[in-house]
């Protein structure tokens, strides 16, 4: 298979961050949003050639995808630790080319509506240009280092758009936010990529996945500390980034407040793209995660990943902005792929966790990306992101409210569309494993089309709002992709993934488990009735409901008190009780010593000064003495 | 004429001229001419370098050795390999962006154009000397020009300021010529005259015991103008005090005398000693890079947070020099250039925005990036490249650091690696600290909002400084070579 015209596809969005940076001032608005959405256009015509050619075109061999591999030097470490850049076609990078290509089409189309007007257009388009290039570099490294190297670019690139109204105090705190929980978890993934580099001497994915190679087989022969290997450990650091970036508990409190950016950046970023580069992550490396100390981290993957989807589910149940109760939902279904990715095996049908876990990620990409749309359309209309501003929206805005409910009874798993299909295949690996996980994704299931359909009548249905303004359908720039992406929502869950994405990369039929997919499609019907109940129209049953849950219902909608202990770790522990300190020490201390040498020099200086009196007689007396008290010590030296 | 000699010659010479000008119009002019003369000496020294290493694979080329004062066999001799082409080179730049930076200075023009380039004169020298004896010479005399810069075009309280810094290095010298000193009578070991040139001492085992005597002295001589925990603290008070284009050569280029010295003279000469004594020295900069860190979490003023930035940065490449290999020792050398250019940056930057707001104080400051846009994003960006951002050269340093210093086994070696690993997080809470107070957020002062653009002259010196940080970080291969080839007779000499 030709990959040479694959590395267009990260340097289109380069070009175009470059362009649009370096002469921001001196392209007109409406310029710089064709240049982003062309060049992304081509980006992602490239990226369906390629997963076109690489599925259906190129040669298997022995039955199995090949990986195809382009790269170049770029810096040498060691004498055997090198770093590359280049490009890594397998699989899931192809299938990840075309999610990421086709969200960010579908928000540069739309941003140019959402935007226009705003003081910083091009600025926008820059750097969702930016982010774009980062995160197919991402997607496409040879090697751990490449993908940290893009990691941080993508980290950077969503601080820059978090931030992005950047007189906003609340906008500002929460993209440093962002960065420096982001940082503190990549800190654990830079030196889990230092364990694996000293220990198995390569960063290779090539190398380091062969389940023969010595990366793998050799994990027990490394030192251990605290009764795991080395490479044991690495691989839980390298999960802690993964967490760190997918906003896992407890790394996931940045995640609410990113919401802070416009809300095309929030489709694309924070709903379909960076945040589930943890779960990536781990797919990239999942034979190691498997193979290595019998699968220990994948275990902790699991219920990280369980737990996450648990509890983020039931925070989102409480929630009043529409963007956190997505955010918070986005968070709840990352933690379903990494579930699933937690309880895969690696050949043919025992796999099915990782094929469901990439399926979904691609089914939940299409379906979170279009809800996101869909709340920035509905907030770019009544000018507030909290439900309490919103009701009756279905009468101004039925092309929004149309796709909003395809997406929300995608997510919430009705047949056909694409989220029964992935969610159905996750169940079915966590049912094959473990009850428990199977019991959390069933009830996470219900929450789920509870707190869906609470949001959707919410803000369609429910009380009849009087607006100042009469709320309007959006324009077609955002229209149109909101109905690009309904449709891809009401398609995709046909793609027979198992054939195409798979551990062992040879394909499997995959079965509907009618009993499963039963269970699955009632508790989701419960959900959504329930929902219909609360808030179809306007009652006082929900009040009730959190007037009896009382204390419970004021922990979850707090969020569990979280961001109050990030602040108090940050305010208080870093800022007061380590900075404070440390600057004190070294005024008082550190620099007081050497203050205290030079005055004791001056105050010495001026004691010998006071010898130079001037006075005939003081210095005669200096003399005499001296002469006596040598003479007094050569005396002594020369009798004994 | 050798290529190397000129570096020394030109500036006396443009200093000569210097001296004939009269007003602020000539000065600058046959400053900034001087200083393209030597950018173009250095660029052009770089292509030299390159071929002649291609043929040549001696230590140091363009050598040239003259006999200087023949009864103590003290010797001007010169030569250069790859680190100090790459250390020239970044002097030439920082200088010339200095210049441009320094364009309206209108306080005695003259004497500060002279200053600088006796300091830039001192600190070429330096780079090129491979005589002991010569190198401390010239180290003295980019030493003391800074007390003139300080006190008498700096602002605050500068004679304090100028003073202590100028004491605090001048104890660290006496300190340093002790151990040059002790290395020069312990070069007769071999059997040979004594000597201070560098590659004939090298040859001769200094006995053990006098290695353990005088690595301590020689490390901690060069080490304080590297800014090693707890001799920093003249750095900070230095900085805040100096004058823009004194701050950008003094923290971008003199500091990093320090651990040039450090790797050139004390690792080198006495490797023994460098062996037993690197426990102790790790701990003093291990807890020089996270201790400065955290020290700047806490500073309002901006050169103050930069001040101390710096000690967590160089205390960097003390870690890594005494991590004893190659990879570290390759960081070490990549972070000297990258801090000199990230920070030679960041002063010029804060230089503009003190110019205009007159106030350095980040709490008085708020919503730049909405008044002077162009000033603040280069800021961003070269917060971006402090925290340690892949792309710009930080990040390749630090790699190499971090990549190095995991290469000793062993638990003390893995605990001090952490330490400074996880200044990563504390540099981004920093940086993103002064970026969000005084960058983001709403324009705190009404007089902020019709502030000058950055003029050509600014523009021009960010960009000098900015470009080698994208370059390095983007294609850091061939730097990063010619520094490995240099470095391996150094790194043999250790093991």
């Amino acid at each position: 298979m030709q990959t040479a015209y694959l590395l267009l596809i990260p340097l289109i969005p380069l070009l175009v961050f470059l362009v649009l940076g370096i002469f921001n001032k001196r392209i007109k608005p409406a310029v710089s949003g064709y240049i982003g959405v062309a060049g992304l256009a081509a980006a992602t015509m490239l990226s369906c050639f390629a997963a076109f050619q690489y599925f259906f075109v190129a040669d298997k061999v022995n039955g199995a995808y090949q990986t195809f591999i382009q790269k170049t030097a770029w810096m040498q470490f060691t004498d055997t630790l090198q770093v590359d850049m280049g490009i890594f076609i397998d699989p899931i990078s192809v299938m990840m080319l075309v999610v990421v290509s086709t969200i960010s089409l579908m928000v540069h189309i739309y941003s140019r509506g959402y935007m226009k007007g705003d003081a910083g257009y091009t600025k926008f388009f820059a750097f969702l240009s930016l982010f774009t290039f980062s995160m197919y570099g991402l997607v496409l490294a040879t090697n751990l280092f490449q993908i940290y190297i893009f990691w941080e670019l993508v980290g950077v690139s969503s601080f820059l758009l978090i931030g992005y109204y950047y007189t906003k105090t609340s906008a500002v705190a929460a993209a440093k936010k962002a960065f420096i929980v982001t940082r503190f978890a990549d800190f654990g993934f830079l030196v889990g990529i230092l364990i694996i580099g000293y220990y198995t001497g390569t960063f290779d994915f090539e190398a380091l996945n062969n389940p023969a190679g010595s990366a793998i087989q050799n994990w027990a022969f490394t030192s251990t500390f605290m009764g795991l290997s080395a490479i044991t450990w690495a691989l839980i650091l390298i999960f802690m980034g993964g967490a760190g970036k997918s906003a896992m508990f407890p790394l996931h409190i940045w995640l609410p407040d990113a919401m802070e950016g416009p809300t095309p950046v929030s489709a694309l970023i924070h709903a379909a793209t960076m945040v589930v580069a943890g779960v990536y992550l781990v797919a990239r490396l999942f034979p190691m995660f498997l193979f290595v100390d019998d699968g220990f981290v994948l275990q902790v993957v699991a219920y990280v990943g369980a737990f996450s989807s648990l509890f983020a589910a039931v925070i989102a149940l409480t929630q009043t902005d529409i963007k956190r109760v997505l955010a918070f939902s986005t968070m709840s279904q990352i933690g379903y792929m990494m579930m699933a990715l937690g309880v895969s095996g690696f050949d043919g049908h025992e796999g099915v966790g990782y094929m469901a876990s990439m399926f979904h990620l691609f089914t939940h990409a299409m379906f979170k990306a279009l809800l996101f749309l869909g709340a920035g359309a509905v907030i770019h209309a009544v000018h507030s992101n909290y439900l309490q501003d919103m009701g009756g929206l279905r009468k101004y805005m039925p092309v929004t409210n149309f796709t909003f409910l395809v997406a929300a009874l995608a997510i919430a798993g009705v047949p056909p569309l694409a989220g029964f299909w992935s969610k159905d295949e996750i169940l079915v690996a966590a049912y094959e494993n473990s009850p428990l996980l199977y019991g959390i994704g069933v009830v996470v299931a219900g929450l789920t089309a509870f707190y869906m359909f609470r949001l959707y009548f919410g803000i369609f249905w429910g009380k009849n709002t009087r607006y100042a303004h009469t709320p309007h359908e959006a324009p077609l720039s955002m229209t149109i992709p909101l109905v690009l992406l309904a449709f891809f929502t009401s398609v995709v869950g046909f793609i027979p993934f198992s054939r195409f994405v798979t551990a062992d990369k040879m394909g499997f039929e995959a079965h509907l488990n009618y009993p499963l997919a039963a269970i699955a499609v009632a508790v989701g019907a419960a959900g959504i009735l329930l929902a219909w109940l609360f808030y179809k129209t306007e009652n006082d049953l929900s009040d009730r409901f959190a007037h009896a849950f009382g204390s419970l219902y004021l922990w979850t909608s707090h969020k569990f008190y979280f961001d109050e202990l990030y602040l108090f770790i940050t305010r208080n522990i870093i800022f007061r009780y380590i900075s404070a300190p440390i600057a004190f020490f070294d005024k008082k201390f550190v620099d007081g010593t050497m203050e205290g040498i030079g005055n004791k020099t001056v105050l010495l200086s001026r004691k010998i000064m006071s010898v130079q009196s001037g006075k005939v007689q003081d210095y005669a007396f200096g003399f005499i003495g001296g002469v006596v008290l040598l003479a007094a010590v050569f005396i002594y030296l020369w009798t004994f | 004429m050798d290529i190397l000699s000129l570096f020394v010659l030109v500036p006396v010479l443009v200093v000569a001229l210097l001296a004939l000008t009269t007003g602020l119009k000539q000065a600058r002019l046959v400053a900034l001419a001087g200083g393209l003369l030597q950018f173009g000496m250095a660029v052009n020294l770089l292509f030299a370098y390159l071929q002649e290493r291609a043929v040549n694979d001696a230590i140091f080329v363009f050598t040239r050795d003259i006999v200087w004062f023949k009864q103590l066999n003290i010797h001007y001799s010169i030569g250069v390999d790859g680190i100090s082409v790459a250390l020239l080179l970044l002097t030439a730049i920082i200088l010339l962006a200095g210049i441009f930076i320094s364009w309206k200075i209108d306080d005695l023009p003259k004497e500060f154009f002279i200053s600088l380039l006796v300091l830039a004169t001192g600190v070429y020298g330096f780079f090129i000397s491979i005589d002991l004896f010569t190198m401390f010479l010239f180290y003295e005399i980019a030493v003391i020009p800074m007390y003139l810069l300080i006190g008498i075009w700096g602002s605050g309280p500068k004679e304090y300021s100028a003073m202590k810094l100028t004491l605090m290095l001048m104890g660290a010298s006496a300190v340093l010529l002790v151990g040059i000193l002790g290395i020069y009578f312990n070069s007769i070991a071999g059997g040979g005259a004594l000597t201070f040139n560098i590659l004939e001492i090298a040859n001769v085992n200094i006995p053990y015991e006098a290695q353990l005597l005088f690595f301590p002295l020689t490390f901690v001589g060069f080490a304080v103008l590297g800014a090693l925990f707890p001799f920093h603290t003249w750095s900070p008070d230095g900085h805040a005090s100096a004058p823009t284009a004194v701050s950008m050569l003094h923290a971008g280029v003199l500091m990093k005398l320090g651990g040039y010295g450090v790797f050139r003279v004390a690792m080198f000469l006495l490797p023994a000693g460098a062996l037993e004594w690197s426990w102790f020295f790790i701990i003093l900069s291990a807890i020089g890079v996270i201790y400065g860190a955290f020290a700047a979490i806490r500073q309002t003023d901006l050169k103050y947070i930069n001040a101390y930035s710096s000690v967590s940065h160089l205390g960097m490449v003390l870690f890594a020099l005494l991590m004893l290999n190659k990879t570290a020792w390759n960081g070490a050398i990549l972070q000297s250039l990258s801090h000199g250019f990230m920070t030679a940056l960041f002063f010029a930057l804060i230089g503009m925005i003190y110019s205009r707001t007159h106030t350095r104080d980040i709490t008085r400051l708020g919503g730049l990036l909405k008044v002077i846009p162009f000033i603040s994003a280069i800021y961003v960006i070269a917060g971006l490249a402090s925290l340690g951002l892949p792309g710009f050269s930080g990040f390749v340093a630090e790699m190499n650091i971090f990549v190095g210093s995991f290469q000793q086994e062993g638990l003390f070696h893995r605990v001090a690696t952490l330490v400074s690993v996880s200044a990563i997080v504390v540099t981004a809470v920093y940086i993103l600290r002064v970026v969000g107070i005084m960058l983001m957020g709403p324009v705190k002062n009404e007089e902020f909002l019709d502030l000058p653009q950055a003029t050509w002259y600014e523009t021009t010196g960010i960009l000098l400084l900015l470009l080698p940080i994208v370059g390095i970080g983007v294609a850091p291969l061939w730097l990063s070579d010619m520094i490995l080839k240099s470095i391996q007779p150094f790194i043999q000499a250790v093991l």
